[in-house]
């Protein structure tokens, strides 16, 4: 079993969703972002979504585009990143890490090579945001054959054949984009949410996670009602932000609102 | 004859140009991107949106755009006589109302009350506020910072056409920005939103689509130049940014094997200083807005700031049927650096008295270089793609004249 498999299955056994903390990769500098990864989990992450910095991320709403352009200026790379992921694992072995980008770092490096390095990394799957299940046959014959997962997203605009092309492609979980527009947008509606996870799960039993626009505990508790797992990525983000002339006070305050989520969540 | 049908029938129905182009683009618009396909096919195939399309090309664009055989520049450079396409003549002053006006019908017939769409130059933009004015359309044009900074007269056209420019901060804050900014725009908005892109990029359909909108040039050109000259050109060529004017111009002659074909690329400082916009000239494959094709990028996969003279040119990417026929050795591809363009567009004016735009320049430039070494009796066919007059504070800058 995968690790992300086996995270979900225990978890579903204490009856608690998963919550999945995203972070830049080198954002606010490349030192920094190792020691983030260690507050996650102790703030209660289950499974750790580490963004790779593009300098085009098309799918991002302002937030996470500037933790992009912050991580670039230190010219952090996907070979960097393998070696966050590598420093993460001397002291953790059981968080599952997956690397959230775009594909044109992982095309240039080539498919085999990317899956090849990322396995060694310690790294447990991959979300490429720009790549649909119908160009995705390389790249996942590529992680599958290093025994990494390949999530996909699923939107509101997905209807029934599309989401069955993507339960096809995907493993680990599908991710389901709550609403229509960029990370960090606004307007999320509960009850939509829930019917479309209902048509998802006519389509698979794996694991289904719900992200963009979820900003706060009361919000992430209402996901955690109708998720396997609740993915938050630009209110972090955003705390980063906030600090940056602050270093030092940047894992306290991520810590500080991951903890508040998962007491809000596990009280569901 | 088999890899000459290839030629024409492409993309496949996943928008392939061999490994090219397809759709790379967030699950959110992939059904968005199916409706755009299925309308498409279903309206390049109906007499009613053709005829109306028809219409609006010779009655508001101004259609067929001549042909010109510049006798004079022919004489003074030496060698091929040299013939000029010229879509400097449209309504909106460049080839990209062709495209604009196509996709706006679209639009229309779609239900849609809102158009977006990403501008450079401006020249884009003012195409489609221009269209968006016209058909009692919405418009939101997207133009990174830089060039809002630059292009300050076609920000007011647009302004004055009734379209919203929205200004772009992130990234390198030109073009692919501001088709970034448009992409995450129509995320959030696709029920009710057409996206209009200017170039033969994107994912599929819009390499396609922008394409056949544009072989207008190519099919009136074909024509016009065996009425006037008895014969084909014995070389085709025209700027390439995106590539949507000499795709336009390329297409139809595909398969004519005796005719050359060379897509002129913006070597802005030279190739050699790094300073360019000329992705299949000095670039590699690589994904970028939705599609696979050449682009200007580091080792690590970082798209990275392009320059060229002209803001038309200053993109880092290609339309995916220019990559595929430069790896098909269909077409040639080379490049035109700033002062190299800027010679040619004064020599143009000065000896036929048409002000080419610098985009276009480039394509003069490198027609002057290679008329130079054919034959007198042999003609090159110069696409000019659009005229000068939104250049003029550039190119007056340059010579330390204020306007």
């Amino acid at each position: 079993m995968s690790r992300i498999a086996g995270c979900f299955a225990d978890l579903k056994a204490q009856g608690r969703t998963a919550l999945l903390p995203f972070i830049t990769a080198g954002d606010p500098h490349p030192d920094l972002t190792v020691g983030f990864m260690h507050d996650l989990v102790e703030a209660g992450a289950d499974i750790i979504e580490l963004g790779v910095p593009f300098s085009d991320p098309m799918a991002d709403g302002p937030v996470i585009q500037r933790a992009s352009e912050r991580a670039l200026e230190h010219h952090v790379s996907l070979r960097d990143v393998f070696g966050m992921v590598e420093a993460f694992r001397q002291t953790n072995d059981h968080t599952p890490v997956i690397l959230m980008g775009y594909l044109n770092p992982i095309e240039v490096m080539g498919y085999e090579a990317f899956a090849r390095s990322a396995a060694k990394a310690g790294v447990d799957g991959a979300l490429t945001v720009d790549v649909p299940p119908e160009e995705s046959h390389g790249l996942v014959r590529a992680l599958r054959a290093e025994a990494l997962d390949a999530v996909f997203l699923a939107a509101p605009t997905s209807h029934r054949r599309r989401l069955e092309m993507i339960a096809d492609a995907a493993s680990g979980f599908v991710y389901y984009v709550s609403l229509k527009g960029v990370t960090g947008s606004a307007n999320l509606v509960l009850e939509e949410v829930a019917a479309k996870l209902k048509e998802i799960r006519d389509v698979t039993d794996m694991p289904l996670g719900v992200g963009f626009g979820i900003k706060d505990a009361s919000m992430a508790a209402a996901m955690a009602k109708i998720a396997d797992a609740v993915v938050v990525g630009s209110a972090l983000v955003s705390r980063i932000e906030a600090n940056i002339s602050k270093p030092d006070k940047i894992g306290a305050e991520l810590k500080q609102l991951l903890q508040e989520m998962r007491t809000a969540m596990d009280a569901v | 004859m088999e890899k000459n049908e290839s030629f024409m029938n492409m993309p496949d129905e996943r928008g392939h140009f061999g490994p090219y182009g397809g759709i790379f683009v967030a699950e959110t618009l992939m059904e968005a991107l199916q409706e755009l396909r299925q309308a498409y096919e279903k309206y390049l195939a109906d007499p009613d949106f053709l005829a109306e399309l028809d219409a609006d090309l010779q009655h508001y664009v101004g259609r067929p755009s001549p042909i010109y055989h510049a006798q004079r520049l022919s004489r003074e450079n030496g060698g091929a006589q040299i013939y000029l396409k010229r879509e400097d003549l449209n309504h909106t002053g460049a080839h990209k109302v062709n495209n604009t006006i196509g996709q706006a019908l679209l639009a229309k017939r779609m239900g849609k009350r809102r158009i977006i769409a990403e501008t450079g130059a401006g020249q884009h933009g003012v195409a489609t506020a221009t269209v968006a004015a016209r058909l009692g359309l919405e418009c939101v044009v997207y133009m990174g910072e830089v060039d809002v900074a630059r292009q300050e007269a076609n920000v007011y056209r647009m302004r004055l056409l009734g379209a919203e420019v929205r200004p772009v901060s992130s990234g390198s804050r030109t073009l692919k920005d501001a088709l970034n900014e448009a992409m995450r725009d129509w995320v959030a908005t696709v029920d009710d939103t057409f996206y209009i892109i200017g170039t033969v990029a994107g994912p599929h359909p819009y390499p396609a689509m922008v394409r056949d909108f544009q072989t207008i040039i190519g099919r009136e050109a074909r024509q016009q130049i065996q009425d006037m000259s008895g014969g084909l050109p014995d070389a085709l060529v025209a700027c390439v940014g995106g590539g949507s004017n000499a795709i336009g111009l390329f297409h139809p002659f595909l398969e004519d094997e005796g005719v050359a074909i060379y897509g002129v690329e913006a070597a802005g400082d030279g190739l050699e200083t790094g300073h360019h916009a000329a992705p299949l000239c000095a670039g590699s494959p690589g994904v970028l807005h939705g599609n696979r094709t050449y682009l200007m990028e580091d080792k690590d996969g970082q798209i990275i700031e392009t320059h060229s003279i002209s803001a038309g040119l200053d993109y880092p990417g290609v339309g995916p049927e220019h990559a595929w026929l430069k790896d098909m050795g269909r077409a040639n591809y080379v490049a035109i650096d700033d002062q190299e363009a800027l010679a040619a567009f004064h020599l143009l004016t000065r000896t036929e008295g048409i002000i080419p735009a610098l985009e276009s320049s480039h394509a003069v430039a490198y027609a002057l270089q290679l008329a130079a070494t054919m034959n007198p009796d042999q003609k090159v066919l110069v696409n000019l793609s659009g005229r000068g007059d939104k250049d003029m504070h550039t190119v007056a800058a340059i010579e330390g004249i204020e306007i």
